[in-house]
């Protein structure tokens, strides 16, 4: 496959409060996947994920989003960002948060309906984001990503705390999304959910495990199981050479 | 800079201050008791009452904001809320006037009330145009939003953000004149008072109440509070960090 790279990042390190918190990381995204960002929780994604979206001050190295380097102003109209905490109005409803983001991403009226139905929200477009369930604003987050129809999308921990057919039809429509050009990044802390992903980048203590394919990862460990073949990589590391 | 955003924003501000009635009735129901208050504090004494109370209505809308905008720009940091706009095609700009934009129609609304009560029900007499007060008290307003704004960056609690009010707001409140007129101060109190932006306020408030007019002195105190206001603002959009650590 010779797809270009939505984001390409090398040599990238990231310090936070002194400590070294992202290692010397390069890899590429390809363009039109969606790419799992997967590790344990406190192994740098939130970091790796806001240095990505330019959010982040680095220290050393390049990230560059859709040709450009990250947080360049241009990709802001073109970079949809959704937070693990739901960043949203808690006091405003669901429908008064989208149109305001609406407004300032200069996206029509419609496309508020369409993606407060995109998340299935439509019954509580009414209602005050703040008496929604966890995974409701979570969603609501993810419709004011969506609002843009950004080509890059990325999402820290989109699918916690939704349940399960819910976190099936996301991914379905991340898949779909995918399949019109649109290039996702969705980091969790659950190995099941690698599986769903075109690409991985499995992240250990502030580094790159592994950079492939779930079929390339499975056959190069030869362990069917996803989590099985993360051990078994971690374990080969560790091992004295 | 965009007039659409920065509409959008005001009218986002204000339907959050909807939502919240309380508060809303609060902004609007104090400043007209206190200035009750004042006037069977003064009882007997007019002459009293008009020297303190004209001032005052110009200058509650000022205290009031800084509050107000310090905690509201204090949650847009904590929410996320701020980081998701910054990593929107939005200038920051666009953020601070849709700010001040709401804030001065609250301010404007509070103010007006304050006056319709202290001149058409309590007989409050000041010298010069009462719309001009209204205007004054409007223009403190601003200035008290944009200190409100910049003081948010230095809180990281809501706790820590209302005691920037009596940290900041009331020393200003003491040295402006209001309680004892600045020449009688000692020097070094002064040279202070003159640092502080409430005292060109009062300054400005009291040339109006009391002489009659603004005056070319109560011009340049016009001219420092719309500095102030500036330096403030520019001051509070550096404080508003697209890349943080």
């Amino acid at each position: 496959m010779n797809v270009p790279a939505a984001i390409s990042v090398t040599g990238l390190r990231v310090a936070r409060g002194g400590r070294r918190v992202l290692h010397d990381l390069d890899f590429a995204v390809p363009a039109g996947t969606v790419t799992g960002l997967l590790g344990p929780s406190g192994c740098g994604k939130t970091t790796l994920i806001r240095a990505v979206v330019g959010v982040q001050i680095v220290e050393g190295g390049a990230v560059d989003v859709l040709g450009m380097p990250a947080g360049s102003p241009p990709l802001r109209a073109r970079v949809g960002y959704v937070t693990q905490a739901p960043s949203v109005y808690g006091d405003l409803t669901v429908a008064e948060n989208l149109r305001y983001f609406a407004r300032v991403l200069d996206a029509g009226p419609e496309r508020v309906e369409e993606v407060i139905a995109t998340v299935r929200l439509d019954e509580h477009a009414g209602q005050v984001t703040r008496s929604l369930s966890g995974g409701q604003r979570a969603r609501v987050s993810l419709a004011t990503a969506l609002l843009g129809r950004p080509e890059l999308l990325v999402l820290d921990e989109p699918t916690v705390g939704l349940d399960p057919v819910l976190r099936r039809d996301l991914w379905d429509f991340f898949h779909d999304l995918a399949e019109s050009g649109t290039t996702l990044l969705v980091s969790s802390h659950v190995m099941d959910e690698a599986g769903r992903c075109d690409e991985l980048l499995l992240m250990r203590e502030g580094r790159l495990v592994a950079a492939e394919s779930p079929a390339s990862l499975r056959e190069r460990t030869g362990e069917d199981d996803l989590e099985a073949a993360f051990l078994a990589l971690v374990e080969r590391e560790q091992a004295p050479a | 800079m965009s007039p659409r955003i920065a509409g959008a924003t005001a009218w986002r501000v204000l339907a959050q201050l909807r939502r919240d009635p309380r508060t809303i009735a609060l902004l609007l129901v104090v400043p007209p008791l206190l200035i009750t208050l004042l006037r069977y504090v003064f009882a007997g004494d007019e002459a009293g009452f008009d020297r303190v109370a004209g001032p005052l209505v110009g200058i509650f809308p000022f205290t009031t904001m800084f509050i107000v905008t310090s905690i509201a720009m204090l949650r847009e940091r904590t929410s996320g809320t701020l980081e998701r706009l910054l990593t929107m095609p939005m200038a920051k700009l666009d953020l601070l006037a849709g700010y001040a934009l709401a804030f001065a129609l609250v301010a404007a609304a509070q103010a007006s009330l304050t006056a319709a009560v202290a001149f058409g029900l309590l007989d409050l007499d000041v010298a010069g145009s009462t719309a001009l007060v209204v205007a004054l008290a409007v223009a403190n307003a601003i200035l008290g939003m944009a200190l409100g704004l910049f003081v948010s960056a230095f809180a990281t609690t809501e706790f820590q953000a209302v005691q920037f009010m009596p940290a900041l707001v009331l020393p200003q409140l003491l040295l402006c004149g209001l309680f004892v007129p600045r020449e009688d101060m000692s020097a070094g109190l002064e040279a202070a008072s003159n640092a502080l932006p409430l005292t060109y306020a009062f300054d400005a408030l009291q040339r109006v109440t009391v002489g009659g007019a603004l005056g070319g002195r109560g011009a340049l105190d016009v001219a420092v509070i719309a500095g102030v206001t500036l330096l403030a603002l520019a001051l509070g959009a550096a404080t508003l960090r697209r890349r943080t650590g």
